[in-house]
């Protein structure tokens, strides 16, 4: 078909209609990101524009603050990392697995009343973040309801959100490791030592961590009905026929196929997870012991409470690169084990 | 990330419904799912019943459902000696207008994406792909510099029009005008209709499912947003529910733990989007209703 004739026309039209959209991404999306660039690699500490005068060029200078020497800002760097690199082991994993196995549940086919444990499982992910907290406060504090339903079992729970006993240090105070092993004291990466690495989430983030099962199990679990639905009931039938048991058949038949999905889940999740802001600035603001600070509150902290705006932009930038190596990354493993593993 | 779910893959329009017989392995997956429906409900329920609660018997009691002394205590002083009204009446100016911008403005995106052919469509069309994958949270500090400079920071303008733009409702919309027959257009251009005219009249009425989809989904991201409006306003005349509420849950306004009131305004904050839910289920859970025509 020809358009030629009516291209002009359209192009005027085009570029009208589009440039609303245009105009607000380019003006709040892009460009601010070119601005926090520069802020990154300049001495700006919040006084005025960032582009007058007196405002310097310095380099690498924030970055390396942060991700080298022992000063404050890279001791809270890595203490940030630390937390959210457990936080993204035990988070992703965890709802993806949940989320597969709500969908295949629900996806049974004999099943009655499935809209309503679909509603049922789906429901925390439409709440705000913030009244999840909330509500997260109320249920892990000392008198809360966790606690409560922990005494029945006889279980003492823990002061929830002021706990920053690692869960890992925990369990080496069980067999009398309860001090750093030389070795581990002594090496340190991103201005904390080894012992601090291996702490594990504290029991702060593990109530986080749960919080955050809980409300994102429920949207992947959708993703994995519609593929589940896809997928149709053929498959499953003929596995059946050549006498694979049911693990057999989700494992060589139901799982494999599944892969698209699965890419999907595992980024959006890796994407989800190293971004936790709203929760910490809700709850905790990094306490307990700083043990629920993340990258993404730090950058926040840094910058409007401390106003190392500098440091603050070069934290989100390298957490926007963690971001892209994790997914690329992710998506190389996953095409290269195709058909295999 | 609640934004995910519509984009997915539609969904086969007849459900496979053989009837069986009730087999051992039913029952199973009755009492489990039953149990997992409990995890997840309950916690709600709780909130709920926590907020008509005295604070000792919250301490106390915190997992009974029926308080047993009813209050209201705690929703009287939300509405009636804090800044619990302005907060609801800030987040609804902020969502309405919002979601009405987005509805018109990544439908008219959509539509010159899907339909028109002008030089440099292609690269916008990157330029959205790319746009998508740049994470909230790097924002924060660059979205604040930029209303800053541009003199919108504390007001109602900087809080709405960062968020009247949204690349994935343009792809929805995008997707669903490319499901639409060209011979529908062509007939109204035939009899002189304007570009405009064509999309207003004839194209945006027959993509309802798709606006009703950009609808719910922004309502429900305006509504829940909380890390623009932190690095957009400071003053408590700005200040949305989500704002307020997390400060109050950080001990803003209260003596004490303070929760049947904390748990009241996170019950109340989340009665519009519960509302939205429960009226749309189905169009925000059938994954495909958003790309596929009805």
């Amino acid at each position: 078909m020809s358009r030629r004739g009516i291209s002009g026309r359209q192009g005027v039209a085009g570029w009208t209609f589009l440039s609303p959209v245009v105009l607000v991404l380019g003006l709040f999306l892009v460009l601010p990101v070119f601005m926090a660039l520069w802020v990154s690699v300049s001495d700006w500490r919040g006084r005025g524009s960032p582009f007058s005068g007196d405002v310097g060029f310095v380099g690498f200078d924030n970055y390396a603050a942060i991700l080298s020497g022992d000063g404050r800002a890279a001791r809270d760097f890595g203490t940030s990392m630390r937390n959210n690199v457990y936080y993204v082991a035990l988070v992703v994993p965890l709802q993806t697995a949940l989320a597969l196995f709500l969908a295949m549940l629900v996806n049974k086919r004999v099943l009655r009343g499935r809209g309503f444990f679909r509603t049922a499982f789906y429901f925390p992910s439409v709440t705000s973040s913030v009244a999840i907290t909330v509500l997260w406060l109320f249920l892990f504090s000392s008198t809360g309801a966790v606690n409560k339903v922990l005494s029945l079992v006889g279980l003492d729970g823990p002061d929830w959100f002021q706990d920053p006993r690692g869960l890992l240090h925990l369990l080496l105070g069980v067999v009398g490791v309860d001090s750093a092993p030389g070795a581990l004291a002594n090496h340190d990466l991103l201005g904390i030592s080894w012992w601090e690495w291996v702490s594990g989430p504290s029991v702060a983030m593990t109530a986080f961590i749960l919080m955050a099962i809980f409300t994102t199990s429920g949207t992947f679990m959708l993703l994995f009905i519609a593929a589940l639905q896809n997928l149709g009931g053929e498959i499953e039938e003929a596995g059946q026929i050549d006498g694979a048991n049911a693990w057999q058949r989700f494992r060589y038949l139901t799982l494999p196929m599944l892969r698209p999905t699965m890419f999907t889940v595992l980024t959006l999740g890796l994407i989800g997870t190293w971004q936790v802001f709203d929760q910490i600035y809700t709850g905790t603001q990094g306490n307990p012991g700083k043990t629920t600070l993340t990258p993404a509150y730090l950058s926040f902290n840094a910058a409007f409470n401390t106003q190392q705006w500098g440091q603050g932009a070069a934290i989100a930038f390298i957490l926007f690169a963690i971001i892209v190596v994790l997914t690329v990354l992710q998506r190389w493993l996953l095409r290269e084990k195709d058909g295999a593993r | 990330m609640t934004t995910t779910e519509v984009r997915s893959t539609p969904t086969p329009v007849t459900p496979k419904r053989r009837s069986t017989g009730a087999r051992g392995g039913d029952v199973a997956t009755y009492v489990v799912l039953a149990l997992l429906a409990i995890v997840y409900i309950f916690p709600f329920l709780v909130d709920v019943a926590t907020s008509f609660k005295t604070e000792a018997e919250a301490a106390v009691d915190p997992l009974s459902l029926v308080p047993s002394t009813w209050t209201g205590e705690a929703y009287s002083r939300l509405f009636g000696s804090s800044d619990f009204p302005t907060w609801f009446k800030n987040s609804a100016i902020v969502t309405v207008i919002v979601t009405l911008a987005r509805v018109f403005f990544c439908s008219l995106a959509g539509y010159a994406l899907a339909r028109l052919t002008f030089r440099g469509r292609a690269f916008v069309f990157a330029a959205l792909v790319a746009v998508m994958a740049v994470p909230n949270v790097v924002l924060l500090i660059p979205k604040f510099l930029v209303l800053n400079q541009l003199g919108m920071y504390d007001s109602y303008a900087g809080m709405i029009v960062p968020l009247m733009a949204d690349a994935a409702a343009v792809f929805i919309m995008k997707n669903f005008f490319e499901s639409i027959p060209v011979s529908v257009e062509e007939q109204a251009r035939i009899d002189g209709a304007g570009t405009f005219r064509t999309f207003w009249s004839i194209v945006l009425p027959m993509a309802r499912p798709a606006v009703m989809t950009i609808v719910i989904l922004s309502f429900q991201a305006s509504w829940n947003e909380l890390n623009h409006f932190i690095v957009s306003t400071q003053s408590p005349e700005l200040t949305t529910l989500t704002k307020g509420v997390a400060n109050l849950a950080s001990g803003a306004l209260s003596q004490g733990t303070q929760y049947p009131l904390k748990l009241a305004a996170a019950a109340v904050m989340t009665i519009p989007v519960a509302l939205v839910f429960f009226v749309f289920q189905k169009r925000i859970m059938n994954a495909s209703s958003g790309a596929v025509k009805e």
